[in-house]
């Protein structure tokens, strides 16, 4: 059984090794479908073993001197390749930081004698996680092959990196189930490395002056969370002479929490460290929707679920929670202002993220129970949102919501996945409404009023901007120009399985909670009590089931009746269709609606300074206090 | 047994007693303004007139969405007056205003388009109150579910008088009228027609107007959550607050001119963050 978590990472290296040597397309994209099956296959296997044992944790590896040495090595390969590229780039803060952290681990594990432990675990939260990258991170990769074609075909400006493309996305599946699997927080350090560089190289993948910043910036914040990650390790190394997860918990020291969880803020971006997220944007489609949605930010986020019961009621979890309730009100502003439907994407990542964020810095069995719910939900859809809208801009030429008028009508099928996408985002009775709902019952139950009013504002605020998308997607409108729908069939595959298992979660919804959900909570408190009862899971079922079968049943229904369509009221002077009407100089004029954006109001411009200097002195002052309160 | 009787009651009579009040309305406002008005069944024939027009439509999901606005306003209803969770009901609630405005976006017409954007932007405004006093009846009364909410020992109003009065401003937006009335209102607007209900004509507005009134009770209950306890002489008096909360909201309409709409945002979230903010800090402090 030892064998499945080493299989499970090398299968995805081997694969990043061998795809880029393949120089014909054809067996490139075959052999992209196959190891990303294999990893599905792999990890199916993997859970059902896991499961026959009776789902308990396992506990891995415990003698590993060589695999130790050889991350050291790879540690130091990493240092120089971040070395190169800065100096190559001229950029010498992140080899500063680098060099700084890869020094003081070094320093830490030849000062300190470990006593031998395991290194690495399976409970329920990481074979979760095991599930949501292999499935989501498989599909992506799946869905990349198809996308990267049309890619290609629309920039022909940008050297053609396929292979190097898709070696890195392989290769970020196996860091993340490194990551999630490590035990040892050494290990795991490794892995976050891994992640922050591969980000790195995906966001730089078209080389244009602008993806080369963008990728810095990624670069040196990801490096100052793994600098904080490495002091949190030289702290506990040095206190308690363990250097495992669980006593990183168990030891409640505040400090190396703080440490830890910062390293977890830089990940998932939440602010001030939140424009390295929306900056990678630049890169293509599917390593958008990998960062967003399966990997990476989730990363971060899975570190402070991990640490959530020790951040209950401290300074650190004060400091979590504070810049997590911020982000997500401040994000969702921000995301009014925006018609480009990436960033829009990107906003709303970053803003679900802090609510995942503030409910691991509360560290109640509630808000954990909730937190974990959003990320299920959060990665199907986010990974179907960022396909949907890459796909239609592969059709439209454009990915601009306003541009997407009457999309319904012209690229239907995109269209309802993206629906569905939007509206598992926010509508009742879907999932990230409920956890919204456990959310702001725990905030109130651990008497945190500044949260449920960030909650409340912020909940009102993440309505807008998902509603005026949708109102655009469902227009009636008859456009002038027709679109051929050019999306692929491996992109379909991709986005239909999303959208199936997208309700097919909310249909489950209380059989996921009983399953799933509740043992992990149970596991990672050691109790747990029913957060929602039953009668109210249900009645979130039989609410689902309305909000799915009453406009079915009302469309059956109006169906039937006869009706006279007529045009459209233009104040009666309409050109015939309800495309033009007649100016005031008596020519045809074409009808153009657009969204609001209140761009004045809620512009980046005017938010993010404010946004980033507040939360950028919550941390600095809360780091302050820890730091003093524990010398 | 009770239960499914008030569920029924609720979804046979809140039509009627929403057009009654609107009725009513139309009178007090006529006599506010020196005018004789209508009779007070005006909406039953004006619903009845409407039922028996020619059906045109401008598209084919416009009724589709009308009739689904209908349908989750009268489950959100019933759900409060089962004695459901409050907080479930406010967000059906707002699911259910997402297809009146997806109905009138359908339209893609430059009236009911403006319309639907109003209409979001009053979403936003009036929805963190709505959130901040469903937990202000949690922290008060130890439970979300209407059904122990109504068997406190004392009104809710004492504790959160800041949500109440807080509920009392914002509602205008829910009630539609002046000076939130941005989206549509009861007559024509200089600038945006009829703005959200622009394109929909005879059966499809006449649901329309009975979802409405579907909503205007269900706001009203929820102000007569805030008084009744388990003394039966509370529901009497709630039911009496209630109609001197719609005849303020009446006054208000005839007294005052329609805000832009940076004015209504503002105004519901300072509002909300000082009514609604403050009554719910101290409520967390004194619990």
């Amino acid at each position: 059984m030892g064998l499945f978590p080493i299989l499970l990472i090398g299968l995805p290296v081997l694969a990043a090794v061998l795809i880029p040597l393949i120089r014909q397309d054809r067996t490139r994209d075959l052999m992209v479908y196959g190891c990303a099956g294999g990893v599905m296959i792999l990890t199916l296997v993997f859970l059902f073993v896991w499961l026959q044992g009776g789902a308990d944790a396992w506990y891995l590896y415990a003698d590993t001197e060589l695999a130790n040495h050889g991350m050291l090595a790879l540690e130091v390969c990493l240092m120089c390749l971040i070395l190169f590229l800065s100096f190559r780039y001229r950029r010498l803060f992140p080899a500063i930081l680098s060099i700084a952290q890869t020094a003081l681990l070094f320093y830490t594990e030849s000062a300190v004698h470990m006593p031998a432990a395991e290194h690495m675990m399976a409970d329920r939260l990481a074979m979760l996680m095991c599930v949501i990258i292999a499935f989501v991170g498989g599909f992506i990769c799946i869905y990349a092959v198809g996308y990267m074609k049309g890619y290609h075909a629309h920039h022909k400006e940008f050297a053609d990196r396929r292979g190097f493309f898709f070696s890195m996305l392989f290769l970020f599946l196996a860091a993340m189930f490194g990551l999630v699997l490590s035990l040892n927080l050494i290990w795991m350090y490794f892995f976050w490395e891994v992640t922050s560089v591969i980000s790195f190289l995906l966001i730089g993948y078209t080389r244009t002056d602008e993806a080369v910043h963008n990728s810095f910036r990624a670069l040196w914040m990801n490096l100052l969370g793994g600098l904080g990650f490495a002091v949190g390790i030289a702290v506990l190394a040095f206190t308690r002479g363990s250097v495992q997860m669980t006593d990183a918990i168990e030891s409640g020291s505040v400090l190396v929490l703080a440490c830890l969880a910062l390293a977890g803020l830089t990940k998932s971006a939440q602010l001030p460290f939140s424009s390295w997220l929306l900056g990678a944007m630049v890169a293509p489609t599917p390593s958008s929707a990998l960062l967003h949605s399966a990997t990476m930010v989730k990363a971060g986020v899975y570190l402070l679920l991990r640490l959530a019961p020790a951040l209950s009621g401290n300074m650190a979890g004060m400091m979590v929670s504070l810049i997590g309730g911020l982000t997500f009100i401040a994000a969702s502003a921000m995301a009014i202002a925006q018609n480009d439907g990436k960033l829009v994407l990107a906003f709303s990542t970053v803003s679900n993220l802090g609510l995942i964020v503030a409910c691991a810095g509360i560290g109640a069995e509630e808000t954990v129970w909730g937190a974990v719910f959003l990320m299920i939900f959060h990665s199907v859809s986010k990974s179907m949102l960022f396909q949907a809208v890459g796909a239609t801009e592969n059709c439209l030429g454009s990915r601009d919501i306003e541009d997407m008028h009457g999309l319904l009508l012209r690229l239907p099928k995109l269209t309802y996945i993206m629906g569905i996408g939007i509206a598992g985002m926010y509508l009742a009775p879907f999932g990230m409404l409920i956890s919204k709902w456990v959310a702001l019952r725990a905030f109130v139950d651990s008497g945190n009023v500044v949260l449920v009013l960030f909650l409340a504002y912020g909940s009102a605020t993440t309505m807008l901007y998902w509603t005026k998308w949708l109102a655009k997607l469902i227009s009636q409108h008859h456009a002038r120009d027709r679109v051929t729908d050019v999306t692929r069939k491996d992109e379909y595959l991709s986005m239909f399985l999303h959208a199936g298992s997208m309700l097919l979660l909310c249909l489950l919804f209380p059989a996921l909670a009983i399953f799933i959900v509740n043992p992990i909570v149970r596991e990672v408190f050691g109790y747990a009590n029913t957060v929602l009862s039953m009668s109210v899971l249900t009645t979130m079922t039989i609410m689902l089931v309305s909000v799915l079968i009453v406009p079915a049943t009302m469309f059956f229904v109006t169906r039937a009746a006869h009706r006279d369509l007529v045009p459209i009221y233009m104040s009666g002077v309409n050109e015939g269709d309800n495309r033009y009407f007649v100016n005031s100089m008596g020519e045809p004029e074409h009808l153009y609606l657009s969204n609001w954006y209140l761009r004045f109001e809620f512009g980046r411009r005017h938010l993010m300074r404010p946004s980033v200097i507040l939360s950028a002195s919550i941390l600095i002052v809360s780091l302050c206090l820890i730091i003093g309160g524990a010398v | 047994m009770t239960r499914i009787l008030l569920i029924l009651g609720y979804l046979v009579l809140a039509p009627a007693a929403g057009a009654l009040l609107d009725g009513a309305d139309r009178v007090i406002s006529a006599r506010m303004q020196r005018r004789k008005g209508p009779s007070l069944l005006q909406p039953f024939y004006d619903l009845q007139k409407l039922f028996a027009k020619q059906m045109i439509a401008v598209n084919n999901v416009q009724m589709l969405l009308n009739l689904s606005y209908l349908v989750f306003l009268a489950i959100a209803g019933a759900m409060l007056f089962a004695g459901q969770d409050i907080l479930m009901c406010m967000f059906i609630l707002s699911t259910a205003d997402m297809f009146l405005i997806m109905a009138a976006s359908s339209d893609s017409s430059p009236y009911a388009s403006l319309g639907a954007g109003r209409e979001m932007l009053q979403m936003m405004a009036y929805e963190p109150l709505t959130l901040i006093i469903a937990v202000g009846f949690y922290l008060t009364t130890g439970s979300s579910h209407v059904s122990d909410i109504v068997h406190a020992s004392s009104s809710a109003v004492w504790l959160m008088p800041g949500m109440f009065l807080g509920f009392i401003f914002t509602a205008a937006v829910k009630f539609r009228k002046s000076p939130f009335d941005l989206s549509t209102s009861h007559h024509a607007h200089q600038e945006m027609v009829k703005g959200l209900t622009t394109e929909m004509s005879g059966p499809t507005l006449a649901i329309m107007n009975i979802a409405e009134y579907y909503e205007m009770i269900l706001i009203l209950g929820i102000f007569g959550l805030f008084i009744v306890n388990e003394n039966w002489w509370s529901w009497p008096l709630a039911v009496l607050v209630c109609l001197v909360i719609f005849f303020l909201e009446v006054l208000w309409d005839n007294a005052s001119a329609r805000v832009k709409w940076d004015l209504l945002l503002k105004g519901c979230w300072t509002v909300t963050l000082l009514a609604g903010g403050l009554n719910l800090l101290i409520l967390m402090l004194v619990r």
